[in-house]
């Protein structure tokens, strides 16, 4: 086997994140993003990466990167100037929103603005029904017309959605030939996004064409850069759903971009996974604002179709954006370890989701922060060194952070300040168990019987307390943590899922039609995975189904074969044992006439293609072959027991493989410092990573 | 150190309640059949002590269940009877008086046990697809004509299902199968609450929640406490006219702060309807509690203590409407409670109060039928919104629910369900009241039968004569109307038809303005014209 020489890089909100794999090697480093030329940060890491492996820009044979640069776009509303075509009567649909307020109790409200405001909103008769059907022709004439003003009114991108077009998409491919004259980059909704419901829809083709011209240019202008330094290696993107497409069709469909770094982590959480052959995981990544967990099973990441960006109000459900693609599904909250702490009108402790960031920071970096942060708590704890952070290159102030802490917290609860930052560490751990044990419980799972993954600066201060509060036995912390998510990248496969919606009753199952249905996704799932890969391809069909009249579908996989009329019962099983894992118990049976049972039905179809991935070399998981003691030791406070306690401190590049340290222990290194709470021990595994393991458990 | 310790782990567990009752919520939410529900939001979960006081509730879920279901558990552990209750029961009714205000919504509780203790209670209400009798609308003279009513009963015993009650429900609604599944969702939900509660028990070692009840009501009720005694004090008068079923019906609010309460009394509103637009007294009051709520304390939960402060009173009317009352559409009137209270206290807290706005939501209740063969029968349930009045600081918001918390469904979604087309719903140009921050606007719908189909509606529209307030200087939104794309008028109440080849046309109000139209700045006039949400 050659050695592969790859590179993965992500650009992140605050930095840009390189890993060079060679061979087996990782050679990776951090530079801060480059808002104004995004593409220098990332040849500025490049230098430094090849510089430590000895290699050149020409040695390099594949490049992988992810961007949050259009979720960046959409956030901070920096994309073009959007002209939206859409059926007459549905002018404001995307304004219009669900009609709702995200917040019942807040009388001041302000909802989230649209992407394209109303006067840049075309509306154009002509209308497919809910079958599919012509029910209006499409009005041409107008048509033409709109071309000449939208042409000459300085747009710079052209979305076009119309109802039903998930059905029937004739109309928007007829409206993208005419407006063809003006020369525009056009979106059209039923290719970016061919689900049911209007809003999401619309909401999704805009957002693709908001971003198209900015990432269009970025990643041609980054390619060309490439060449000009010698590299000629084919480049990548990674996309929401964790694989990879090509530039071409990033620069299409760029909305596909969108959360394409926080998918790196899910996917390096896989391959750990993979490694370890753990076919239960939950990922848990905690950075300096916020916190996401995502469930990983038999290696590979939960996804979804759909998700929310661009939130506008405290991370609060509803205050963003509906972005309708496929999306390695995380939640995320405002937890992290710049995260604010503060005390409610009850006197109760609330954290986030205001972040201290990188500047001021936590008031424990003396940089004129006086907010106490998550990281103040921690420091307070001694969970940190002062010392010793970022391996020495900040030094933390405890006095600050206990003044910040007191003032904010523990005065207003007549708690000290060793009691409030506890409060504060409790509270925050809390609601990220809180959240984690719902994500579960949605996905029809139990947290507890999942093993963790911690990953990111602040999590390995957080996870063992997390896993003590979810039942969870055992928790892997990786190495090069810090840039999971560029590391992620090399891993991924090439992959693309494509979906559609369908209203298909299983009393009326139609073998020949759903056939049809699933022979075209796979074409286009397959043809996106062609440009990249000239392997195997592995293709994987699910129906999100419900009982008619319901309005949440859950996925039910189905075999990779032509179906018959058999296979009606086949799926219907699958749908209720599915039905029975996520609810308790399937709804069918309870009908004491017999025969005049729910309808079961098909909603959406989704087939998804990727090529095979060699698999990692497998690592056995080791509870330990040795003990071993820490050199020194210092009070840590511990949670379980609510008390300090004489703890270990050790260096991670101390501990031998197969090393078990019992807790309570704190492991340092020049990143961050992994925190084993007296419930636990650590053992050092085989390939670097540090196993927390529950006292009581042996194997 | 102990002690300091004990204060965070409460708050810890009362964080962990929320999220138990959280959960319950959501499992409701996935599993409902009612479109209202899984579309919409309509429902509500929380969690009782065993005196049957709320520990906590979901925040997800609608205000018109805020304390409706707090005082239906009451009812429910005196009726049942702590010796006629087991591990594994479930109990239900939809009684509107007992429950949330009509017949339409089911309200659930089960005990949770540790061991043999019964440590509190799971509570959920939701509204179903069908109760029988006339079906969702304003045309039953009393409440029998409703629909099936269900006493306080045990819907499950000891986790065996009442398979009388079940039968005598299919005989008695028009889709069996939705409404018996939702009887399902709604036990599952509780018994999911139940399992989290347990399990956090026994993790945190707790043998039963009076400590932490304790503590989340002496935070809670300081807290509220505090913000009323900030209040000034006084009594101040608000009415407003409504248009009723087929006469104007005037609301009348006198809210009086007193020591450590504030009252709502609902004197001098007009008397009870002989149509089906009547509210139970426990429904006007979480209307009253969710607008008095928004103004004094928005940010403090819900809970037995943190709701007992506001307290409602009326002598019988049609916001106190006594058995057997009509009621089906309670949620109209219900839905105009905020707008009144508020024009109330914007008295007191001048300044502070936005301007009135639709108020109810515009729902239909459409019966779709063939005209000739091959077509398909399907009842439609669509929630659509008028504008929100402007706020003190703010324009109002644009078609959006106000009071309600609920959502409307996508188009493409309801012409899924069945054979009618929706032809347009969209904004409504000029609807919003002018002033310094203009109301927000309602919107126009258009439905036509799908070909070879009629159907038949329930209209529950209000503000279609009445139009909402300015405030402050501010003027009026635009009234709503609704008739037939040839010209004839419809009522804003009961059922009517739409042949084949009409269209139903719906305009719905705009939001009433805040402030002198003098004062608006022309910047945003411009915008107004610009977007088009102004034409002259």
């Amino acid at each position: 086997m050659t050695q592969s020489i790859r590179l993965g890089a992500d650009i992140g909100g605050t930095f840009t994140d390189i890993a060079l794999e060679v061979g087996d090697r990782i050679h990776s480093t951090k530079v801060l993003t480059n808002y104004t030329a995004p593409e220098q940060a990332i040849l500025d890491g490049m230098e430094v990466v090849l510089a430590e492996a000895g290699l050149g820009y020409a040695d390099l044979e594949i490049l992988i990167h992810g961007t949050t640069l259009a979720t960046n776009a959409l956030i901070e509303r920096r994309g073009a100037k959007v002209a939206f075509v859409t059926t007459e009567g549905f002018r404001d649909v995307i304004e219009m929103r669900t009609e709702s307020r995200f917040d019942q109790y807040d009388l001041n409200l302000k909802l989230p603005t649209p992407l394209v405001p109303r006067e840049d909103r075309f509306p154009v008769a002509g209308r497919i029904g809910a079958q599919g059907q012509e029910l209006a022709a499409l009005d041409e004439a107008t048509l033409v017309a709109l071309a000449q003003t939208i042409a000459k009114g300085g747009y710079g991108a052209i979305a076009v959605g119309f109802m039903h077009s998930y059905m029937n998409g004739a109309h928007e491919v007829r409206a993208r030939e005419i407006l063809a004259t003006t020369g525009l980059p056009i979106s059209i909704s039923s290719e970016v996004s061919p689900q049911m419901r209007e809003f999401e829809r619309f909401n999704t083709v805009c957002a693709n064409a908001y971003v198209r011209p900015q990432m269009a240019d970025y990643l041609g202008r980054f390619q060309v850069r490439l060449k000009e330094k010698g590299a000629t290696c084919p480049v990548f993107m990674i996309h929401s759903g964790g694989g990879l497409i090509s530039v071409e069709t990033a620069s299409e469909f760029p909305v596909r971009l969108v959360e394409s770094g926080p998918a790196g982590g899910a996917i390096f959480a896989a391959d750990v996974a993979q490694r370890f052959g753990l076919e239960k995981v939950v990922s848990y990544d905690m950075g300096g604002t916020t916190a996401k967990i995502c469930l990983i099973e038999d290696f590979a990441p939960k996804t979804a179709r759909t998700f929310e960006v661009a939130r506008t109000t405290r991370f609060a459900k509803g205050s963003g954006m509906p972005i309708s693609i496929p999306v390695i599904e995380m939640i995320e909250i405002g937890a992290g370890g710049g995260s604010i702490a503060w005390v409610d009108a009850m006197g109760r402790i609330q954290t986030g989701p205001e972040s201290a960031g990188s500047e001021p920071g936590p008031a424990c970096y003396q940089r004129g922060g006086n907010r106490p942060a998550i990281t103040d708590a921690d420091l307070i704890l001694s969970k940190l060194d002062p010392d010793n952070f970022a391996g020495g290159a900040i030094k933390l102030s405890t006095e600050k952070a206990a003044a910040a802490v007191g003032a904010h917290v523990g005065d207003r609860l007549k708690l000290s300040a060793q009691s409030a930052a506890f409060g504060i560490c409790e509270v925050v751990d809390e609601n990220m168990a809180n959240a984690a044990r719902v994500h579960a419980v949605e996905n029809g799972k139990n947290i507890s019987d999942n093993m963790m993954i911690a990953f990111g600066g602040a999590a390995p201060l957080h996870a063992a307390r997390l896993c003590e509060k979810l039942g969870i036995d055992r928790c892997l912390v990786p190495p090069g943590a810090g840039v999971g998510s560029a590391i992620g990248f090399l891993k991924a496969p090439f992959g693309y899922e494509s979906l559609a919606s369908r209203i298909i009753g299983m009393s009326s199952f139609d073998p020949a039609s759903v056939n049809a249905l699933v022979a075209g996704l796979k074409d286009t799932a397959k043809g996106f995975v062609a440009q990249g890969s000239a392997g195997a391809v592995y293709c994987e069909t699910v129906a999100f189904m419900r009982y008619r009249g319901q309005g949440w579908e859950i996925p039910v996989p189905l075999p990779d074969r032509p179906f018959t009329a058999e296979d009606a019962n086949l799926i219907r099983d699958g749908f209720r044992s599915a039905y029975a894992r996520y609810f308790g118990r399937a709804i069918d049976g309870l009908d004491g006439v017999g025969g005049s049972g729910l309808e079961i039905e098909i909603v959406t179809i989704s087939v998804k293609a990727a090529d095979q991935r060699p698999a990692p070399a497998p690592v056995t998981l080791t509870t330990g072959r040795s003990t071993a003691a820490a050199p020194m030791s210092r009070p840590v406070f511990d949670p379980a027991t609510g008390q300090d306690q004489i703890t270990g401190i050790i260096e991670r590049s101390a501990l031998a493989f197969g090393a078990r340290v019992p807790g309570p222990v704190v492991v340092v290194e020049r990143e961050t410092s992994t925190v084993v709470t007296s419930p636990f021990d650590v053992v050092m595994q085989d390939d670097g990573s540090l196993l927390l393991i529950r006292k009581e458990v042996s194997k | 150190m102990m002690d300091q310790t004990q204060e965070i782990r409460m708050q810890v567990m009362w964080n962990r309640l929320i999220s138990v009752v959280e959960e319950q919520a959501m499992t409701l939410l996935r599993t409902a059949f009612s479109t209202s529900v899984r579309e919409a939001g309509d429902l509500s979960a929380g969690v009782f002590d065993p005196q049957g006081r709320m520990l906590a509730q979901a925040v997800t879920g609608t205000p018109g269940h805020v304390n409706t279901m707090a005082e239906a558990v009451l009812h429910f552990i005196n009726e049942i009877g702590r010796e006629n209750m087991f591990a594994g029961d479930t109990y239900v009714t939809n009684d509107p008086w007992k429950g949330t205000g009509h017949l339409h919504d089911i309200t659930m509780v089960s005990p949770s046990f540790k061991g043999d203790v019964l440590v509190g209670f799971f509570a959920c209400t939701a509204h179903v697809v069908d109760v029988g009798g006339r079906g969702f609308g304003a045309d039953g003279k009393s409440v029998y004509e409703e629909g099936i009513q269900i006493p306080i009963m045990k819907f499950a015993e000891r986790g065996v299902v009442n398979s009388f009650l079940v039968q005598m429900l299919r005989a008695n609604v028009r889709e069996a199968n939705q409404v018996v599944g939702d009887f399902y969702s709604l036990a599952a939900c509780n018994d999911v609450g139940h399992e989290r509660l347990i399990a956090m028990m026994t993790e945190i070692g707790l043998d039963t929640l009076d400590a932490l009840g304790a503590f989340i009501f002496s935070r809670t009720r300081a807290a509220t406490l505090e913000r009323i005694a900030a209040l000034p004090r006084g009594a101040w008068v608000n009415s407003m006219m409504t248009d009723g079923y087929d006469q104007p019906v005037k609301l009348m609010a006198t809210v009086e702060t007193r020591d450590d309460t504030v009252n709502v009394d609902f004197g001098g509103t007009d008397g009870v309807s002989r149509w089906g637009i009547n509210v139970p007294i426990i429904y006007t009051k979480a209307y009253a509690c969710y607008a008095m709520k928004c103004v004094v304390a928005p940010d403090i939960p819900n809970n037995w203590a943190s709701l007992e402060p506001f307290t409602v009173s009326s002598p019988e009317n049609i916001l106190n409407a006594p058995r057997p009352a009509p009621v089906s559409l309670r949620h109209v009137f219900g839905h105009m409670v905020p707008d009144l209270v508020l024009g109330a206290l914007a008295q007191a807290l001048p300044g502070k109060i936005l301007a009135e706005g639709a108020g109810a939501l515009w729902n239909l209740h459409m019966s779709v039928k063939p005209t000739r063969a091959g077509g398909k029968q399907a009842e439609i349930l669509m929630f659509n919104s008028g504008g929100m009045g402007a706020r003190p600081e703010l324009d109002g918001l644009n078609a959006t629910a106000f009071p309600s918390g609920v959502m409307t469904m996508p188009v493409e979604a309801t012409e899924q369900a069945g054979p009618i087309v929706v032809w347009r719903k969209e904004l409504r140009p000029d609807s919003g009241g002018d002033g310094q921050y203009r109301g927000g606007l309602g919107q126009m719908i258009e439905i036509a039968p799908a070909d070879g189909h009629e159907f038949d509606f329930s209209a529950m529209l209000d503000r279609t004569v009445t139009a909402p307030r300015g405030r402050n200087g501010g003027q009026g939104g635009q009234s709503g109307t609704a008739q037939l794309d040839d010209g004839t008028q419809l009522k804003p109440k009961g059922w009517q038809h739409v042949p084949e080849g009409r269209r139903l046309m719906l305009a719905l109000p705009g939001g009433g303005g805040y402030g002198d139209p003098a004062k608006r700045l022309a910047e945003a006039r411009a915008d107004d014209v610009l977007k088009g949400y102004v034409t002259k």
